[in-house]
């Protein structure tokens, strides 16, 4: 199992200091949360590991790999899959095809195996349609494998989101506020997707959510960001009685 | 009766040939956002490039056609990668300047060869005697001509349905950022977008060439139509650059045909797809097939 260090990373937008000397480290195997005010720097991070912005400072390591210079489609070659804040799927594909286009991307044969269409070609179809049904089965998309995404509603959409970024395979999973706008029913649906992958599917989890209540059942370890630093870190207890913590979140009398 | 049967026959084949043109333009804006502005160009030196293969190095036709299209196909991923890569996330502006300065390259670089000053014809390669049938007549060239177009059409159209690679150049043009995130490489999609649109001009021009003889301000003016076709369609819709350029072709043969030598008026052919150009940017401005782009503020 790897571990994801990333460590002194700071990233600057002109005068702006998004995140400064972020030490973060990401153990195998836990579900690892990352809370803090908006504005925080919690996106940044997420989309520094995926390759989406590269660190002005510091360094962000995989196992032996080097990602600070990633390109986002390294980065989920090796492992590392994404479900955005904001919806990001192909709304004019079904469910299906949404999943399917991903996995494609990871298992392929080439067009002359595609006419031919034995061998190679059937037995990676076969495996990737495998594969996508059984995450379709895990996030309970069954019903709605063929609607079109965009006419889905909010919740199922976001669903879609973290299957899409499973069908990836992937060892490590970016969850960018996957229960933002959702019910009680469907965050608890959620939070039990979550513990599954973990138990079941042997996925690291890094978990960026609003909501505390969630983020204290459930998190092995907690990093809180305010203004772009880490400034606490540790279990969901030590975090609930950390004053600096309680100062970011409650304010000072 | 047959005189409109005619017409419809040359707008058919014109029109196709503007759809094929427009392909390559439209592939382009939809997968990277870039007006190309020198599409016309790439048209022009990919006709010039099967000329010089057939003539100048005898090489039969059908072959140089394939080597134009290959030559093209990395021409206009080389200008992507050099010029275009860079300037992905700069604003519209400046990247419409780059084409225009691309364009004004290419003119003078043409300019630098024969085929900037003279006229220059394909050999005759079918038989001369038009097919009849009906009061309505096609020339073979005409006629193989349309038939490529076709056959080049319905493969891009497979290309992008079922092909995986299609279905990545599709899914970057609706959503980037979840495309990165799924393993798309964007960039080599935009390069691979150019190639395609270069593949797709080499064969527009090389069509036009022998049907209406090489010269290089046909070939531009060419170029140009190539605008109002796809706002007709809609700049990101493939089925709609294909629709309007058969519709443009019929409009400037119905044009020519019905209006010109009467009340005193000529060339209307010419000038018909930008009167369009102008209605349809009053009144329907994402076009036919177009995206409805709604913009909250």
């Amino acid at each position: 199992m790897t571990q994801l260090i990333v460590s002194g990373v700071t990233l600057t937008f002109g005068g702006l200091h998004a995140l400064s000397n972020v030490n973060i480290t990401i153990e195998p195997g836990l579900i690892t949360s990352i809370i803090g005010p908006n504005g925080a720097g919690k996106t940044s991070l997420l989309n520094c590991v995926s390759g989406f912005y590269h660190p002005t400072k510091g360094e962000i390591k995989y196992g032996d790999r080097r990602l600070t210079h990633a390109s986002p489609h390294q980065v989920s070659s090796i492992g590392i899959a994404r479900a955005f804040q904001n919806l990001e799927l192909f709304r004019g594909l079904s469910v299906l095809d949404n999943l399917l286009l991903a996995r494609h991307q990871k298992l392929r044969y080439n067009i002359l195996q595609a006419i031919i269409y034995f061998g190679k070609a059937s037995r990676v179809e076969a495996e990737n349609r495998a594969y996508v049904e059984k995450v379709i089965d895990f996030m309970e998309l069954e019903l709605y494998r063929k609607k079109t995404v965009g006419n889905l509603s909010y919740g199922i959409q976001k669903r879609v989101e973290v299957a899409r970024a499973l069908t990836l395979a992937p060892k490590l999973l970016l969850l960018d506020e996957p229960m933002a706008g959702m019910n009680i029913e469907e965050k608890e649906d959620i939070v039990r997707f979550i513990l599954d992958l973990k138990k079941e599917w042997d996925i690291t989890i890094v978990l960026v959510e609003h909501d505390l209540g969630v983020v204290m059942d459930i998190s092995d370890q907690v990093y809180v960001l305010d203004f772009g630093e880490v400034i606490g870190s540790g279990k969901p207890k030590e975090i609930a009685s950390n004053p600096e913590v309680i100062k970011a979140y409650i304010g000072e009398e | 009766m047959s005189y409109f049967f005619q017409l419809v026959v040359s707008g058919i084949v014109v029109g196709s040939i503007y759809a094929l043109s427009a392909l390559g333009f439209v592939l382009i804006y939809k997968s990277s956002r870039v007006l190309n502005i020198a599409h016309g160009q790439i048209i022009a030196v990919g006709a010039f490039i099967t000329y010089a293969l057939t003539v100048w190095a005898n090489i039969p036709i059908f072959i140089s056609l394939v080597f134009s299209m290959g030559i093209t196909f990395f021409l206009a991923m080389s200008v992507e990668r050099v010029f275009l890569r860079r300037l992905i996330g700069e604003p519209i502006i400046s990247v419409i300047m780059v084409t225009i300065g691309l364009m004004s390259i290419l003119d003078g670089l043409v300019y630098l060869t024969p085929f900037g000053s003279e006229n220059f014809s394909f050999p005759e390669f079918l038989p001369t005697t038009p097919i009849g049938f009906g009061g309505v007549s096609i020339s073979w060239t005409q006629m193989v001509g349309v038939i490529i177009t076709i056959i080049m059409i319905a493969a891009f159209s497979w290309f992008f349905k079922k092909s995986t690679v299609g279905i990545s150049m599709r899914a970057v043009s609706d959503d980037q950022l979840a495309s990165m995130s799924i393993g798309i490489s964007v960039p080599k999609v935009f390069g691979l977008a150019w190639a395609m649109a270069g593949l797709s001009a080499a064969a527009a021009g090389s069509i036009i060439g022998n049907i209406t003889g090489l010269n290089f301000e046909t070939l531009h003016a060419f170029g140009i139509v190539v605008f109002p076709v796809v706002i007709l369609g809609g700049l990101d819709s493939i089925l709609g650059a294909v629709v309007a350029g058969i519709i443009m072709g019929l409009i400037q043969q119905f044009a020519s045909g019905y209006l010109d030598g009467n009340w005193g008026l000529n060339g209307t052919g010419g000038v018909a797809p930008y009167i369009i150009l102008l209605v349809i940017l009053l009144f329907k401005p994402h076009g036919l097939f177009g995206i409805h782009e709604i913009e909250r503020v």
